[in-house]
């Protein structure tokens, strides 16, 4: 046996979740998983039960291929994991639609896109294939939990500017209904934040105070 | 003038480097050579100067805009007057008061807020202010509805500011046109506001009338019948070309399949179109819309100046209006719908076809830079608008969306002929030494 076994909660290994959150984002870094940024964060509960399914399926598919990575022939590999996520991905629709049909029907074929997240494909090629099942299960968590800061972010803003909500803490009409402009007031819910454009440009802000806070980020033109 | 020029160099050792107010030489800087010509000098590169410089340039365009606004304010009075009935009581100074009041204060909301915004991100990254906003800043009231609340003016122009300029670099920078976007914005946020038959004329009594029978008729402070309410007054032009399909369809369905339902229902959305208003009075502009886009006499004064100090592109407006007339006489041929027999003229007059096209089509920065290529972009945006209009009528206007448009694709355009100049002289230069 080698003479110091690295301890899970080591440095090196708490790094593994501490730079998805920021320095290494799969979103606002990596650019992946991008389109259910912008589909499913209309409201904040979607954008929430959006990003469990992804923590869910993301540790568990890095788990699983972490722990028979030594047995994956190399020339189907992708075909392996494909069937790993896909099962998973089911298991966490059929979970949505038996406890939260509500969400589930709102998030229609985005929880089955799930499959095609390019953070699950990215992190088990890159990651769970060469290393072994407690790093695996760390950088799963740190990337899962980088894609769900910024999705929450985004679907906070454009659940409170576009329909003035907050439906997951059961708060109703954040917006006092006097200041409508409909009942002689001045406010008016912000339409543009029910569009997907605008998560791209939540996003893009996003990006932009991050590399405005640490210039190491900017890439060279 | 020699007054303020000794008030300018009094105050420019304060703002120098290593003075009491050193963080604010941007903007100081901005006042300064916005009331005299620069004092820098050239450090390298060509020291040919003109006297027209990027703040000259902008004035320009300011003053063309002036008859528009002017246009505006009185039009914004009138049509609420008019459509009240109360053009009796209310004269014209009256009509001028209630749009100055009206139009005034988008004004100074765009040009506070957009500047702010620009004078911010100057002083956080400590370089000269660019007065790239001073034309925005004017475009951005004359293109929407008088009515519009004043925070969504801001917010609007915050969000084109730093997105569409900020974001690219600043002034020259901008990939697409800044007030076009602020619209953009306006439009898609708050559709309530910016479309519709009752955003554009202003339907509120003045103090001491009262509205009597459903709101018909418009009583004075005695009770006595003064004005009768025009139902229909607030449509535009376009929204009114725009009812002849509704109506079309409307009748479509009421017939069913019956013998003739096609033709009966053409002729009801033909009945529907005869309501639009006259040629000239689109011409004119005494029609409702957005501040300073309906009169068309107004924008060509306009026109006139740009293209005689050279600021505007010829190119791009007669293009312009070559593809929105090729286009409507493609429609016209076809004639499937009862919008498609709306003639060229009328098209070029409703809405803000000519406005977009004069100022906004032509902006520099974001239109194509190739002679060629300004004439494909202009005729595209002709094309497009009129296209937008009659095919999709959840966007009554389809210049916005054309000039927009069409600023993605001038890079793409300016590539492909410069693409195609490279190929020809090559080609020429191979014939060139065959000969020889």
């Amino acid at each position: 046996m080698s003479a110091k076994k690295e301890s899970l909660f080591s440095k090196k290994n708490m790094k593994l979740i501490k730079d998805p959150l920021n320095d290494s984002n799969p979103i606002s870094i990596q650019v992946l998983g991008i389109c259910s940024a912008l589909a499913i964060t209309i409201m904040l509960e979607n954008a929430f039960v959006m990003s469990m399914s992804v923590l869910f399926v993301l540790i568990m598919a890095n788990v699983i291929v972490s722990v028979i990575r030594n047995m994956i022939p190399d020339k189907i590999r992708i075909i392996v994991q494909l069937v790993i996520v896909a099962t998973l991905v089911i298991t966490v629709d059929q979970i949505l639609k038996a406890f939260v049909y509500e969400v589930s029907k709102q998030l229609s074929v985005f929880v089955g896109l799930i499959i095609t997240n390019c953070i699950i494909m990215g992190r088990l090629e890159a990651f769970a294939l060469g290393n072994k099942v407690g790093p695996s299960f760390l950088d799963a968590i740190g990337n899962a939990f980088g894609y769900t800061w910024i999705l929450l972010v985004v679907g906070l803003i454009r659940e409170v500017f576009g329909s003035g909500s907050l439906t997951m803490f059961g708060l109703e009409g954040l917006i006092p209904e006097s200041w409508m402009i409909e009942n002689g007031g001045f406010y008016e819910h912000n339409g543009l934040m029910l569009l997907s454009p605008i998560a791209l440009f939540l996003v893009a802000g996003v990006i932009w105070v991050q590399r405005a806070k640490n210039r190491k980020l900017i890439e060279e033109n | 003038m020699k007054f303020l020029e000794k008030i300018v160099d009094k105050l420019e050792p304060n703002f120098e480097k290593g003075g009491k107010y050193e963080k604010w030489f941007p903007l100081f800087d901005g006042f300064a050579t916005f009331l005299f010509t620069p004092k820098h000098t050239t450090k390298k590169g060509v020291h040919i100067r003109d006297a027209v410089d990027l703040k000259r340039t902008m004035n320009t365009v300011i003053i063309a805009m002036v008859p528009c606004l002017l246009f505006g304010i009185w039009n914004t009075g009138y049509q609420h007057y008019n459509a009240l009935g109360l053009t009796e009581e209310f004269g014209v100074l009256d009509q001028i008061l209630f749009g100055a009041l009206k139009v005034i204060p988008v004004v100074i909301v765009s040009y506070v807020v957009g500047l702010g915004v620009e004078f911010g991100f100057c002083i956080a990254k400590g370089h000269p202010i660019e007065e790239g906003f001073l034309v925005s800043g004017m475009l951005i009231p004359l293109i929407v509805p008088a009515d519009t609340p004043l925070w969504m003016v801001a917010v609007a122009t915050i969000f084109s500011v730093v997105f569409v300029k900020e974001v690219f670099g600043g002034t020259g920078m901008n990939i697409l046109n800044p007030a076009l976007t602020a619209r953009a914005f306006l439009f898609f946020a708050y559709p309530k506001q910016l479309s519709g038959d009752s955003a554009w004329v202003n339907m509120e009594l003045p103090d001491g009338y009262s509205y009597a029978e459903n709101g018909t008729v418009v009583l004075n402070e005695l009770g006595q019948k003064v004005g009768q309410v025009d139902a229909i007054a607030g449509a535009t032009q376009l929204s009114r070309f725009n009812a002849s399909i509704g109506a079309m369809k409307d009748k479509a369905e009421e017939l069913g399949e019956a013998v003739g339902a096609n033709a009966q229902a053409f002729d009801a959305g033909l009945d529907k179109l005869a309501k639009k208003y006259e040629l000239w009075e689109s011409f004119v502009g005494v029609i409702p819309g957005s501040i300073g886009e309906t009169s068309v006499i107004a924008i060509l004064i306009g026109a006139g100046f740009l293209l005689h100090t050279g600021v505007g592109s010829l190119k791009i407006m007669l293009s312009g209006i070559f593809g929105a007339v090729f286009m409507t006489i493609i429609f016209n041929t076809a004639g499937l719908n009862p919008y498609m027999t709306v003639g060229p003229l009328e098209h070029l007059f409703a809405g803000g076809f000519m406005f977009g096209l004069v100022f906004m089509a032509t902006d520099p920065v974001s239109a194509a830079q190739t002679e060629v290529g300004k004439v494909i972009y202009g005729f595209f945006i002709g094309l497009f608008c009129i296209m937008i209009r009659v095919f999709n009528p959840a966007y009554p206007e389809g210049m916005m969306l054309a000039i927009l448009f069409m600023n993605v694709m001038a890079p793409l355009i300016d590539h492909y002929v410069i693409q195609n100049n490279i190929k020809q002289r090559l080609e020429r230069l191979k014939l060139n030494t065959a000969n020889h």
